[in-house]
Order: C-alpha cells, then sequence, then structure tokens
C-alpha cells in the first residue's frame, strides 16, 4: 500500500472543537467559578422560596407591620417589639433574632416584621432589577455599538457623542437625578403611565446608565472586525451589509457581551442596592437588600442584624457574580476590559 | 501639539455643553408632574406655583429656560431654594466643598499607598498562594456597598467596642475642621476614609496587577533582567513606571468624580456634612434646584479635572502628544 492510502486508511481526528465548546470547557475546569455558580444558584432558589417561608417558618406576612404581636421564644410568649431598654422606655425595641428555624429567626425591624422573610422577598426584588436591567443595558449597548461601529460616519459621530456626554456624567449621579425626578412623580407618557411605586422605573434607570460601559468597547470591536480580513473577504464577495453584521459581526460581539454580563449585573444590584438605600430606588410596600439595610440603619447599635444580614446577601451575590465574570473572562476573552 | 490641546479644550466644552442640557432636560422636560410642581417641592400653595414659573422661566420656550438657568447658576449665583425658603444654593455648596475634599483626598491617599503594594506583591507572586489571597481579597473589597461597609465601621467603632480601649479614640460622628484641630480631623476621618477606600483599593491593584503583568513580556523588561538587575528593580523601577500611566488616568477620572459627589453614601452614613451630603439633604425633601446644582457642579468638576488630567498628559507622553 503506498503512503498515502496508508494515511487515509487512519481513522480521521475529532473534529476542532468549537469556540464555544472550548470555552465551556474552560470554565467548567474553572473550580472558583463554578463554585460562583453554585453560589447564585442556591441564593436565586432561596429568594424564589420567599413565599413558603413567610408562610409555613415565619407564619407572617413580611409586608404587613406587626405593632402589637407576640411571639414564642425559649417556651415564653414575648413582644415582638417591646418598650426600650432604657431608664425611661423611650422607643421601641424590635424583638433579636431567635436563631431557630422559625418565626423572627434573624429578629424583627421597626414595624414588627419578619426579617429573615423581609430579606429572602428583598432578594427576589434585588435580583430581578439586577438582571433585567443588565438586559437592557445589555441589548442598548450592542444597538448602539454595533450601529456606530458599523455604519461609521454620522451615525457614529452622533452616537459616540451622546455617549461620551454621559459617560463624562458621573454615573451615581445621573441615577440620583432621573430617580428623583421619575420616582417623585411617576411618569407618564402618552396613554403609558408608570406608577412611582413600580419596579419598573429602577430596572429602567439602573439598566440605562452604564450603557456607555458597555457601548464603547462593543464599538471598538466592531470597527477592528470591519477591517479583519474575513469581513473584507465578505464584502468582496458581495454578501450584503446586514448579513456581513448578523453572520460575520454580531457572533464575534456576543462573546464580548457574554463576559460583560455578570459583571454588569453585579454593578447594577450594588447601584440598585445604593439608590434603595437613600430612598429613591424600590419603594414601599416592596423592600430590597438596600432598603432592608437602610431600615436597619436606625437599629444598628441595638437589632444590627437588621442590616449586616442583607448587606452579607449583597456581597455573597456580587462576589460570586465577579468571580463569574473573571471565569468567563479568562474562558472567551482574556483582554475583555470594562470600563473602556 | 497645540493643536492636540486645543482639540481637547472643544472636545471638553462640548461635553460640558452636553452635561448641562441633560440634566437641564432631566429636570425640566421629563414627562410627568409639572416642572413648577417639582421645583416647589410638596404641597406647595398656588401662589408659591406661579412665582416658581416666573423665577424659572417656565411660560418661555425651553432654550430660554436653558439659558436662564444656566445664568442662574454661573453667572450671578442666585439660585435659591424653595423647600428651604430663601436659602441660596451656591454659598451652601462652596462651604460643604472643604469637607468632601478633606475626606476625598485622605482616601485616595489611602488607596493609592495601599493598592500600589498589593498590585506589586500579587504581580511580583504571580500564580502563588499570595497572589490568589490577594485577588480574592480585592474582589471582596470591590463587591461591598460602600455604605453597609459604612454602617458596619459604625457599629464597630460607635458600638460596644467604643467602651474598650480599642475604639475609644474614635470621635462622635461627624466633622472636625482642620482649622480647629488637626488631630480631631484626623481622628474623625480615619475610619470614613479607609471605608471609602476600600473599593478603590480592590479595583486600582487589579488593574495595576494586570498591567504589571502585561508589561513584563515587553522588551525592555528582558533587556533590563539582560543587564542583570534584580527581579525587584525590574519591577519597582521598569515595569511600574510604565503601568502607572493607565493607572494615572483611572485616578483622574475617579478623583473627580468622587470630589463632585460620588463620596455622597460615605458622607451620609459617617454624617460629614460634604456637598454630597447636600444632595442628600435635597433628596429627603426633593429640594430640585439644590440637587439641581450639586449635579451640575459636580458633573462641570469631573469633564475640567478629565481635561486637566488629559492635557498633563499630552504634555508628559510624546505618544500622546503627537497624535
Amino acid at each position: 500500500m503506498s503512503a498515502v492510502a496508508e494515511k487515509l486508511a487512519e481513522p480521521l481526528p475529532p473534529p476542532a472543537a468549537g469556540y464555544w465548546a472550548t470555552a465551556l470547557r474552560k470554565l467548567r475546569r474553572d473550580r472558583a467559578a463554578m463554585a460562583a455558580l453554585v453560589v447564585l444558584a442556591v441564593i436565586t432558589l432561596l429568594c424564589a422560596l420567599a413565599p413558603f417561608y413567610a408562610r409555613d417558618v415565619a407564619h407572617a406576612d413580611p409586608f404587613q407591620s406587626n405593632l402589637s404581636g407576640t411571639t414564642i421564644v425559649h417556651g415564653r410568649r414575648v413582644e415582638v417589639l417591646a418598650p426600650a431598654d432604657n431608664p425611661l422606655h423611650l422607643g421601641i425595641e424590635p424583638i433579636g433574632p431567635t436563631w431557630r428555624f422559625g418565626p423572627y429567626m434573624l429578629g424583627a425591624d421597626q414595624q414588627g416584621r419578619d426579617v429573615a422573610a423581609r430579606l429572602l422577598y428583598g432578594g427576589r426584588n434585588s435580583l430581578l432589577i439586577a438582571f433585567a436591567s443588565a438586559a437592557i443595558c445589555l441589548i442598548l449597548a450592542a444597538l448602539t455599538g454595533l450601529a456606530a461601529g458599523f455604519f461609521g460616519g454620522w451615525t457614529d459621530r452622533i452616537i459616540s457623542a451622546v455617549l461620551d456626554v454621559i459617560w463624562a456624567f458621573p454615573v451615581f449621579l445621573l441615577a440620583i437625578s432621573l430617580s428623583v425626578v421619575l420616582i417623585a412623580h411617576g411618569v407618564r407618557i402618552g396613554p403609558l403611565l408608570i406608577d412611582a411605586s413600580s419596579l419598573s422605573l429602577p430596572i429602567l434607570i439602573v439598566g440605562v446608565i452604564y450603557v456607555p460601559y458597555v457601548a464603547r468597547p462593543v464599538r471598538g470591536r466592531v470597527i477592528q472586525l470591519r477591517e479583519s480580513e474575513f469581513v473584507l473577504a465578505s464584502v468582496g464577495l458581495g454578501v450584503p451589509p446586514w448579513r456581513i453584521l448578523l453572520i460575520d459581526i454580531l457572533p464575534n460581539v456576543v462573546s464580548t457581551l457574554v463576559v460583560f454580563a455578570p459583571l454588569i449585573v453585579a454593578l447594577n444590584m450594588l447601584t440598585e442596592s445604593a439608590l434603595s438605600f437613600l430612598s429613591i430606588g424600590v419603594q414601599p410596600p416592596h423592600a430590597s437588600w438596600g432598603t432592608i439595610i437602610g431600615n436597619g440603619e436606625a437599629l444598628i447599635y441595638t437589632r444590627p442584624m437588621v442590616a449586616i444580614a442583607p448587606g452579607i446577601a449583597i456581597v455573597l451575590t456580587v462576589l460570586a457574580l465577579n468571580i463569574l465574570g473573571d471565569g468567563l473572562r479568562d474562558a472567551l476573552d482574556p483582554r475583555a476590559k470594562l470600563r473602556n | 501639539m497645540l493643536s492636540t490641546i486645543i482639540r481637547r479644550l472643544v472636545h471638553m466644552v462640548f461635553v460640558l455643553f452636553g452635561i448641562t442640557v441633560l440634566v437641564f432636560l432631566i429636570f425640566f422636560a421629563t414627562p410627568g408632574a409639572n416642572p413648577a410642581a417639582r421645583i416647589a417641592g410638596r404641597g406647595a400653595s398656588p401662589a408659591t406655583l406661579a412665582r416658581v414659573s416666573a423665577e424659572f422661566g417656565l411660560n418661555k420656550p425651553l432654550p430660554v429656560q436653558y439659558a436662564l438657568m444656566m445664568k442662574r447658576l454661573f453667572v450671578t449665583g442666585n439660585l435659591t431654594s424653595f423647600v428651604n425658603l430663601g436659602e441660596k444654593v451656591v454659598p451652601q455648596v462652596l462651604h460643604a466643598a472643604p469637607v468632601t475634599l478633606s475626606l476625598v483626598a485622605g482616601a485616595a491617599v489611602i488607596w493609592i499607598a495601599f493598592s500600589v503594594l498589593i498590585g506589586l506583591l500579587a504581580a511580583a507572586f504571580r500564580n502563588t498562594v499570595i497572589d490568589r489571597l490577594l485577588m480574592i481579597l480585592t474582589l471582596i473589597g470591590i463587591s461591598m456597598p460602600v455604605f453597609w461597609v459604612a454602617e458596619m465601621a459604625n457599629l464597630i467603632s460607635q458600638g460596644a467596642l467604643h467602651r474598650t480601649a480599642l475604639f475609644s479614640w474614635v470621635p462622635p460622628l461627624g466633622y472636625i475642621p482642620l482649622s480647629q484641630s488637626p488631630l480631631g480631623w484626623f481622628k474623625a476621618l480615619i475610619i470614613p476614609w479607609f471605608t471609602l477606600a476600600i473599593l478603590y483599593i480592590g479595583l486600582y491593584a487589579r488593574v495595576l496587577r494586570a498591567s504589571l503583568i502585561e508589561s513584563l513580556q515587553e522588551d525592555y523588561i528582558r533587556t533590563a533582567r539582560a543587564k542583570g538587575l534584580s527581579e525587584r528593580q525590574v519591577l519597582t523601577r521598569h515595569a511600574l513606571r510604565t503601568s502607572l500611566i493607565s493607572f494615572v488616568t483611572l485616578f483622574g477620572l475617579d478623583f473627580g468624580v468622587l470630589v463632585g459627589g460620588g463620596a455622597l453614601l460615605t458622607e451620609v452614613v459617617f454624617g460629614l456634612q460634604g456637598v454630597g451630603y447636600l444632595t442628600y439633604q435635597a433628596l429627603e425633601t426633593l429640594d430640585l434646584p439644590m440637587i439641581m446644582a450639586t449635579v451640575i457642579y459636580a458633573s462641570v468638576f469631573v469633564v475640567l479635572s478629565n481635561a486637566a488630567v488629559d492635557i498633563l498628559y499630552a504634555l508628559v507622553d510624546p505618544r500622546v502628544r503627537d497624535r
């Protein structure tokens, strides 16, 4: 048999794994990222179970104040809101943590509401706002970044100018300005009325402010891709621009967006919690981790757990998101940088 | 050279204009309630509303309103609050500025010192346990909400431990002017400084480490090693120098934002009556002229400091200068 035939008879090497498959394999081997994913899943699951916790464990409505209620601790019936332990009995002192899996595991707040149940309900809103606003941010950033980078010319100039202005605006002050104007009175655009206490306001506000953080790197990547040989080849073959955009450029931008996604979710969660802490984010009767920390500020020296618990929840979630983001970056695009 | 600076200044003027227009639109043209009701505060009488309309020219077209507003903020400085009647906005901002400057300047010294140290250590021990540990610590630092850290710091230093020798030196919350008592100033600010610095220590240490490791691949580093320099000299004399460029840009941005009111949360929890605290008080009473003024001053400050950094850059770095 000739050498060529021998070569042909050999089994074919397995096809090279694709970009995403390789990345996924890398990510799976990254133990820190996997642990972060598990932490996120557990936190999300716990928050999803909030109604069951409130009904079956806490036996209380976490949105109803409980000013004259009592509960049983160590077999004794005690008031949820007892008179404060000072000589004049000025003010009230909510019940402290019982550290038992049952009512008032983490104590009560000023209004006698179960902190643990509120923590889980607050987590739902914190997670919802962080993820929904990240989705808005990434979609807007992808659209503006693609348009600016691909079409160039005046489209690019106008989009870049607007992004530059938002970029130079201190992000937190932009959020405060938008929140204070929108949340004080609600929004009415034609027939569309958004109530002042609606969660969609913080979602929109937080979703918009970080768009330049992502749009600018996306634009840079698109410009770089437009000059690349495979795109030039497509242009030379007469492929219409929208096909080049969808088939050649978009898939390459998606990896950048995927790398940024967890980092933006983390950033959004911190921003939302800060706005809610300042009482211009999530409005009562809704709660989020930020509003609970705000409520805990007045109780910080007597019942610190009201503020400690939601803070730990935020740190755990944001830390897990950041670790996941690091893992994704290493797996997909080691040179990606937010805020560039 | 000159053309670079001029181009930068033109860009700066454009951004300044854009930002003031954006703020103006947010406060005066957002769909919803009528702007007079917003400015006058909750439950204002029809007479007050009419006065607000007249004073801000609310019946005139938007560009005129914008021009009137800018005149009051930057030329005459006589913007008054309607919630706290007759309170002049501009002097209040000026009065609060030293508090914010003290807070941010002190924090900046701390965050630069610590982040350079951590960045260098992590790069020197890259891919070892030390590096891994430092990076986890910095990641925790950037994952903590600053207002929560501040509350925890208060809980520790003002709570039960305040009676022990460890924290008995901590003065009650609030600001002590430097001119009144330098030691008191230091004691009152040291905990806020560290609280504010934590996030930036984390961010900067990570940036510095990445950029150090990147520059260690460069040819001039190989040359330095070939000359027989020690690894420590290579790192601190050669690699650090180039890495500091990106570091300085970041610093210009962040310092501006913080002085402009980005330190709001730290000021609020520690009761430091700086510019951010003014914004916060105005938030509580929905005092829009006050909020608008602080926001516009802050952004102007940020834009000016960015431009200053860029121009300094152009003076220092030939690659930027001749572009």
